[in-house]
C-alpha cells in the first residue's frame, strides 16, 4: 500500500484527515482515511462507485458527522465545527447533485455567496441593492462561468450544463483555500467540459489553493491531477503520483476490474 | 408585457425598491390603501368601520405570517399566540394600571419581551428538527398558552375576557372638533382608526424593508434550499430563529392595535385556532412570499366574511319557494360557501392573487 507521508508539523498541509471514517449501520463506507493535502496541489479522488468519494466530502465540509477520526484545516480542529463555518474558514464545496436555489436568479445565486462571505447577512434594515459591490463581484463570477446572458433567468430554468457551470461559478464566488469538487463535469455536453476544466486549471495556478476532485473521467484525471488517491470500499487504497497510481497493478484490479495492459489496450482504441 | 412608468423614486424607496410589478395589482393597491384611508367618510357607520379597522390589523398580522411561511418556508401555528400575547399585554396593563398611555407602554413592552423570549426559545430548540415537528411543536404550545390564559381568569378574564379603557382621546365619547367634518363626528373611534392606519403602514413598510434586506434574502435561499444555504456559509438556525422573532414581534404589534381597536379582549378575538386558520388562508390567497398578498388577502377576506352572510340572506329569502336552493343559501351555510370559494381560487390560483396578477404582467 502507497502512503502519501502525512506529517502534522509540515507547515504547509492546509487540510488532512486523521482517521476518519463514518459507518452508516454496518457498512462502513470510509474507513480510517489518514491523508493530508497541500496548496497549490490538485488531487484528483478515484474508485469504483459506492466507494466513499462523495461520502468523505460529506465528512470533510461537515453534511456528515464521523463515527471517528478528526479533520483539520490549516492545523486547526474542524470536527465539531458547523457546515457554515468550515464554508467561511475556507472550506468549499461544490455538489455532484446539482443543488442551487431553483427560484432565485442566476445572479442572487451567486450575490447570496459573496454576502455569506463578506458577512453582511444579518443586516436587517439595507437594502440588498445598496450593497453593489457584492453585486459587481456575483457578476464577474457570472462572466467567469460565460453565463452573463442567463443573469436574471432563474437557476431552475437553465438547461443542465448551465447549471452545472452555475455550480461551480458558487464555489468560485466562495473562494475557498480548499476546493472539493465532486464530478464537476458529470452530464454536461462535451463541449461545454472545457469551461469548467479552464476554471479548475485556473484555480490550480494559484499556489495558495488546495483542490481535491472527484472525477471519473480518466482522460480529465490524467490532464488535470498532481496526484492522485483511490478509494474502494471506502478504504484508501493507493496514493502518489498519477503515473505511478496508474500503473499500480492493485488499482486497475480494484478500480477497474480489468489488468493494467487490458486497460492500456481499451485507453489505446478510445483515443484512436 | 405591460410597460410601466417609471415610479417616482422617493416611492420606490418607500417600498424598499419592491413594487408590484404589474399594472393591475397596482391600481387594486392603490384603490385599497385609498379607500381604507377614506372609510369613515365614504362608507360611515359602526360595522363598516369595524370591518376597515379589522383589515388594517389582519395586513399587519398576515404580512407578518407571510414574512415566516412565505419567505422563510417555516410553518408555524404559534401565531395566534404572539397576536394574543400583544392584545392580552394591552389588556392586563390597562386593568392592572390606570388606564392610559403608559399602561399602553408597559403592556406593549412586555408583552414584546415575552414574545421574544418565548419565539427564540421554541426556535434555538425546535427549528433544527424537521419542518413537520417544528409545526406541531408550534401547535403544541400555541394550545398549551391558550389553555393558561383561559385558566388564570383573575388576570385574563378566563373565556370571558376583559373590557377595559383607552387614552381619553381613543374613547368613543371624546371629540377632536366641536363641528362635524364633512359631516362625519371626528370622535375617539376615528382617531383610533387613524392611529391604526398610520401603525400599520409603518408597520407593512418596515416588513417590506426586512424582506428586502440582506437578511431577507437569506430568508428566501433558506425557502429554496436550506442544505446549500448551510453550506455557502450561513447558520440557517440563528437565521430562521431571527426570523421568527421578528415574525413574532410583528404579530405582537397587531395584537397591540387589535386590543387598542376593541378595548376587549378574549380568547376568542386573538388566540383561537380558527384565526389562525384565517391568517393561513389569507397567506395563500393573497400570494405566499409577497407581502403585498397581505393587503390583497386581507380585504377579499374581510368583506367575504362580514359581506357574505347579508347576501345569503337577501338569496335565501328570494329563493324560498325553491326547495334545496334555499337549504343550500341559508346564511347558517356561509362558512361552507366561504370554504368553497377558498378551494376553487387556491385551485385556480395556486400562486395566490398577487402571483398570478405579476404572472400575467410578466406574460408568462
Ligand atoms: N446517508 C447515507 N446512509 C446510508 N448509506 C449511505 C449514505 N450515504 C452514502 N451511503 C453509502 O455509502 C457508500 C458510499 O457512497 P458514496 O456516495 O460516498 O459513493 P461515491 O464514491 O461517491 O460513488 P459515486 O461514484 O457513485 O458518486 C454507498 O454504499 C452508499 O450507499
Ligand atoms: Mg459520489
Amino acid at each position: 500500500m502507497m502512503e502519501g507521508s502525512v506529517n502534522a508539523s509540515e507547515p504547509r498541509v492546509s487540510l488532512e484527515t486523521r482517521g476518519l471514517g463514518i459507518r452508516f449501520g454496518g457498512h462502513v463506507a470510509v474507513n480510517a482515511v489518514s491523508c493530508a493535502f497541500r496548496p497549490g496541489e490538485l488531487t484528483c479522488i478515484v474508485g469504483p462507485n459506492g466507494a466513499g468519494k462523495t461520502t468523505y466530502f460529506n465528512l470533510i465540509s461537515g453534511q456528515l458527522r464521523p463515527s471517528e477520526g478528526s479533520i483539520l484545516l490549516q492545523g486547526r480542529d474542524i470536527t465539531a465545527m458547523p457546515t457554515s463555518a468550515r464554508a467561511l474558514a475556507g472550506l468549499g464545496r461544490a455538489f455532484q447533485l446539482t443543488n442551487l436555489f431553483p427560484q432565485l436568479s442566476v445572479l442572487e445565486n451567486i450575490r447570496l455567496v459573496v454576502q455569506a462571505r463578506r458577512g453582511f447577512g444579518f443586516s436587517l434594515l439595507s437594502l440588498w441593492t445598496s450593497h453593489r459591490d457584492a453585486i459587481a463581484e456575483a457578476e464577474t463570477c457570472l462572466e467567469r462561468v460565460s453565463l452573463q446572458h442567463r443573469r436574471d433567468a432563474t437557476a431552475a430554468s437553465l438547461p443542465h450544463g448551465d447549471q452545472r457551470k452555475l455550480e461551480v461559478a458558487l464555489l468560485i464566488a466562495l473562494n475557498p483555500d480548499v476546493f472539493l469538487f465532486d464530478e464537476p463535469t458529470a452530464g454536461m455536453s462535451i463541449d461545454e467540459v472545457p469551461v469548467i476544466l479552464d476554471l479548475i486549471r485556473e484555480i490550480k495556478t494559484d499556489s495558495s489553493k488546495t483542490v481535491l476532485l472527484v472525477e471519473h473521467k480518466m482522460d480529465v484525471v490524467r490532464s488535470l491531477a498532481d496526484r492522485i488517491i483511490v478509494l474502494h470500499n471506502g478504504t484508501l487504497l493507493a496514493d502518489g503520483d498519477p503515473a505511478t497510481v496508474m500503473e499500480s497493478p492493485i488499482v486497475h484490479e480494484a478500480y477497474l476490474g480489468m489488468s493494467a495492459k487490458e486497460a492500456a489496450a481499451i485507453e489505446q482504441v478510445a483515443h484512436d | 408585457m405591460t410597460t410601466h412608468a417609471p415610479a417616482p423614486s422617493f416611492i420606490r424607496r418607500l417600498l424598499s425598491g419592491d413594487l408590484p410589478r404589474s399594472r393591475i395589482l397596482t391600481v387594486i393597491l392603490i384603490a385599497i390603501v385609498v379607500g381604507l384611508v377614506v372609510a369613515p367618510f365614504l362608507v360611515p357607520g359602526a360595522r363598516s368601520l369595524n370591518t376597515s379597522a379589522k383589515i388594517l390589523i389582519f395586513i399587519a398580522l398576515v404580512a407578518s405570517y407571510d414574512l415566516l411561511l412565505g419567505y422563510t418556508g417555516i410553518v408555524s401555528f404559534a401565531h395566534t399566540m404572539f397576536f394574543g400575547i400583544g392584545a392580552y399585554g394591552i389588556a392586563i396593563a390597562s386593568t392592572r394600571m390606570e388606564p392610559g398611555w403608559t399602561a399602553l407602554a408597559v403592556g406593549t413592552s412586555c408583552a414584546i419581551l415575552l414574545s421574544v423570549i418565548l419565539a427564540t426559545v421554541i426556535g434555538l430548540f425546535s427549528l433544527r428538527v424537521r419542518a413537520v415537528f417544528f409545526a406541531m411543536i408550534t401547535l403544541a404550545v400555541a394550545t398549551a398558552f391558550s389553555t393558561l390564559m383561559s385558566q388564570l381568569s383573575e388576570w385574563t378574564g378566563g373565556e370571558d375576557g376583559i373590557t377595559f379603557k383607552m387614552p381619553t382621546i381613543f374613547q368613543p365619547a371624546y371629540r377632536l372638533f366641536e363641528e362635524p367634518v364633512l359631516g362625519i363626528v371626528i370622535n375617539g373611534r376615528i382617531l383610533s382608526y387613524y392611529a391604526i392606519l398610520i401603525a400599520v403602514v409603518v408597520l407593512f413598510l418596515l416588513m417590506l424593508r426586512i424582506a428586502n434586506s440582506p437578511f431577507g434574502r437569506v430568508l428566501q435561499a433558506i425557502r429554496e434550499n436550506p442544505f446549500r444555504t448551510e453550506a455557502i456559509g450561513y447558520r440557517t438556525v440563528f437565521y430562521r430563529t431571527i426570523a421568527s422573532v421578528i415574525s413574532a414581534v410583528f404579530a405582537t404589534l397587531a395584537g397591540v392595535l387589535m386590543a387598542i381597536w376593541l378595548r376587549y379582549n378574549g380568547p376568542d378575538t386573538t388566540l383561537s385556532l380558527e384565526i389562525m386558520v384565517d391568517i393561513l388562508l389569507i397567506t395563500v390567497i393573497g400570494g405566499m412570499g409577497t407581502l403585498y398578498g397581505a393587503i390583497v388577502g386581507s380585504v377579499v377576506f374581510m368583506i367575504a366574511q362580514t359581506y357574505l352572510q347579508d347576501v345569503m340572506v337577501l338569496v335565501s329569502k328570494a329563493s324560498e319557494h325553491i326547495p334545496l336552493v334555499a337549504t343550500l343559501a341559508h346564511p347558517d351555510r356561509w362558512l361552507l360557501w366561504l370554504g368553497l370559494l377558498f378551494v376553487l381560487s387556491i385551485y385556480y390560483f395556486p400562486q395566490g392573487v398577487v402571483g398570478s396578477l405579476r404572472d400575467r404582467a410578466r406574460g408568462t
